[in-house]
């Protein structure tokens, strides 16, 4: 009975959230406000746990994950726009819009490849380099990405990219669900599941062997270059999954909501979540999205507390909320009820 | 038929910058020797280590491993032709499981790749099945299995020692290189570490080559010693001659007439 629990407690527990969530937004029982936090969360969570992975497992020092973000929300985006919306620049949609429902996963993994290509690129100067020279690589990269998608005019330019709602509309046209409350919440699982599968696995044990000991994993057989690259590759992809899901939930892009100040929030829900600390990063990522939206009537002197928090995390709590234990380690009696593989 | 020397190492010079480090260095390893290299503080021994486990490349010269060359494979592949090393300071996985750092180590043949570990394929559970039980067999054999679950920054310094000959010797090499294996240890530990020295080399089928400090070690593992201050070699041959060789008396304890 007990084996039979710990088994399928954590897939019984995802599948009765999910449902309930997905049946609440169906009745309107919870208002549009709060399904966009509870969406937001699903986001922030796959950034923090995917910027974790590099920053946290490999021990490196990424700062512009909102970069890789850009890419997977502006990629995804004119794809779904192009294929599935009537819009002023790229016409008549290519394909039946009735079609959009099923093609909105590989919409948004198109999206996760194209920032996983675009993570291939940071990953090279990464063999060389580490710590603040890697830094200011990404932050460099991250500018980039911004300045090139503001100059081109196609897309909108600064201006911004939109359409995205039309897509979603006509998700629940064909079938009347509340469609991106389940996909964030699908695609959420999906990446905590896959970073959980890639961290227990001795290949992806890896990570920590270049973050302990470059020189001894180099030695002992590891292919210190290849990992690095797998893991900057899924780091960003996911950054872009998120990204791609974020365009949809607001159904607008613009270069603006994805600089150097979205990467520092990021970098903020990892460092307060512990680092190397999957399950540290999932919940810094829900308390950080509450505490945005507690304090979002102070405005702008939301962004003298949240840093002025940090600075305080910093002194007495350097090591983050869990600090790169799991929740299984603090309470090791959780492992009889659950196993998440 | 004529079986190529374990390791076979010809006209090694490396520069840096202006400064020779080893000039002309020239060895041949047979199967299953013992041999041991040694000279004063900064002669050059770590940085030979270095060359042959690929972490630089000679300025001159080369390096064969089993009849194959090394040149410009970076170190996970030297560490594939058959190659293992420990180091000077311990370099242990110290976040990381005993188990897992035995684990890890068998990175270079897992045979499975990142889709496997997403999927958790077939290939994906046979080979984390078979290495984590040959880890576990290999721990045993060494009675560090008791301690497979702490982590290495708990065990005494001794067993750091050994735990790290024992990650090396997980790569099932063909020579196995130990930089200084005795440095830190007490008397005890050291009587300790030279009868696993001796019991490895009886028991498995491995080459090994030794720097160190302690002579005694020395006098008692070694077959073969060869002295180098400099980089340059100042004698080679058996440890008796090698000791009493005036060269090296001058090299270790300076020249009487000055």
């Amino acid at each position: 009975m007990k084996s039979l629990l710990q088994r399928y407690s954590v897939q019984l527990i995802l599948i009765t959230l999910g449902g309930l969530i997905t049946y609440l937004a169906y009745e309107e029982a919870i208002g549009l406000y709060t399904l966009s936090v509870l969406m937001f969360m699903g986001v922030n969570i796959i950034l923090s746990t995917s910027l974790n992975l590099v920053n946290g497992n490999m021990g490196e020092f990424s700062c512009g994950h909102a970069g890789f973000m850009c890419v997977g929300a502006y990629v995804s985006s004119i794809l779904g726009v192009l294929l599935f919306a009537k819009d002023k620049v790229f016409g008549a949609p290519l394909i039946n819009p009735d079609l959009a429902l099923y093609f909105f996963p590989l919409i948004i993994l198109t999206g996760g490849a194209a920032a996983a290509i675009t993570g291939l690129l940071v990953a090279l100067p990464s063999y060389k380099t580490r710590g603040d020279y890697l830094a200011i690589i990404t932050i460099a990269a991250n500018y980039i990405i911004i300045s090139l998608i503001e100059n081109l005019g196609v897309i909108g330019g600064s201006r911004g990219f939109m359409g995205m709602k039309t897509v979603v509309n006509t998700m629940n046209d064909t079938f009347d669900l509340p469609w991106m409350v389940i996909w964030v919440f699908i695609f959420t699982v999906g990446c905590v599941w896959a970073l959980r599968r890639y961290n227990s696995s001795t290949f992806g044990k890896g990570v920590s062997a270049i973050c302990q000991d470059e020189v001894a994993a180099e030695i002992m057989s590891v292919n210190t270059n290849k990992i690095k690259t797998i893991t900057f590759m899924l780091s960003s992809g996911l950054a872009g999954i998120a990204g791609g899901l974020f365009a949809y939930i607001i159904g607008y892009v613009n270069p603006g909501s994805f600089n150097i100040l979205k990467s520092t929030e990021v970098l903020v829900m990892v460092y307060l979540g512990g680092m190397a600390s999957l399950s540290g990063a999932v919940l810094s990522a829900i308390l950080f999205t509450i505490l945005l939206e507690l304090l979002r009537p102070l405005q702008i002197i939301k962004w003298v507390v949240i840093p002025l928090l940090l600075i305080i995390l910093m002194q007495f709590r350097p090591e983050g909320i869990m600090g790169n234990r799991e929740l299984s380690d603090l309470f090791p009696k959780l492992k009889r009820f659950y196993r998440f593989k | 038929m004529t079986t190529a020397p374990i390791l076979e190492i010809r006209n090694l010079t490396q520069h840096f910058g202006g400064l020779t480090a080893i000039s002309d260095f020239n060895i041949k390893l047979k199967n299953n020797q013992m041999a041991g290299l040694i000279g004063p503080n900064g002669a050059g021994k770590t940085t030979i280590f270095n060359l042959v486990s690929g972490f630089y490349q000679p300025s001159q010269g080369e390096i064969f491993i089993n009849g194959k060359p090394t040149a410009g494979l970076k170190p996970h592949k030297v560490t594939a032709l058959g190659v293992a090393r420990t180091f000077q300071n311990i370099r242990l996985w110290n976040q990381m499981t005993v188990l897992d750092n035995i684990k890890v180590a068998q990175h270079g043949k897992l045979g499975y790749g990142f889709f496997d570990a997403l999927m958790r394929t077939k290939v994906y559970r046979e080979t984390e099945d078979r290495i984590n039980h040959e880890a576990y067999e290999l721990l045993k054999v060494f009675e560090l299995d008791k301690f497979a679950d702490d982590f290495p920054t708990n065990l005494p310094y001794g067993l750091q020692r050994k735990l790290e000959i024992v990650r090396a010797l997980s790569e099932k090499p063909s020579l196995l290189l130990l930089d200084e294996p005795a440095a830190g240890l007490n008397t005890v530990d050291m009587h300790e570490l030279i009868r696993l020295i001796r019991w490895i080399h009886d028991s498995f089928d491995v080459t090994i080559w030794i720097i160190e400090h302690h002579m005694d070690v020395m006098m008692e593992l070694c077959d073969e010693l060869k002295v180098i201050d400099f980089g340059h070699t100042i004698a080679e041959g058996p440890a008796l001659e090698v000791q009493k060789n005036p060269a090296v008396i001058t090299a270790y304890l300076g020249d009487e007439n000055i």
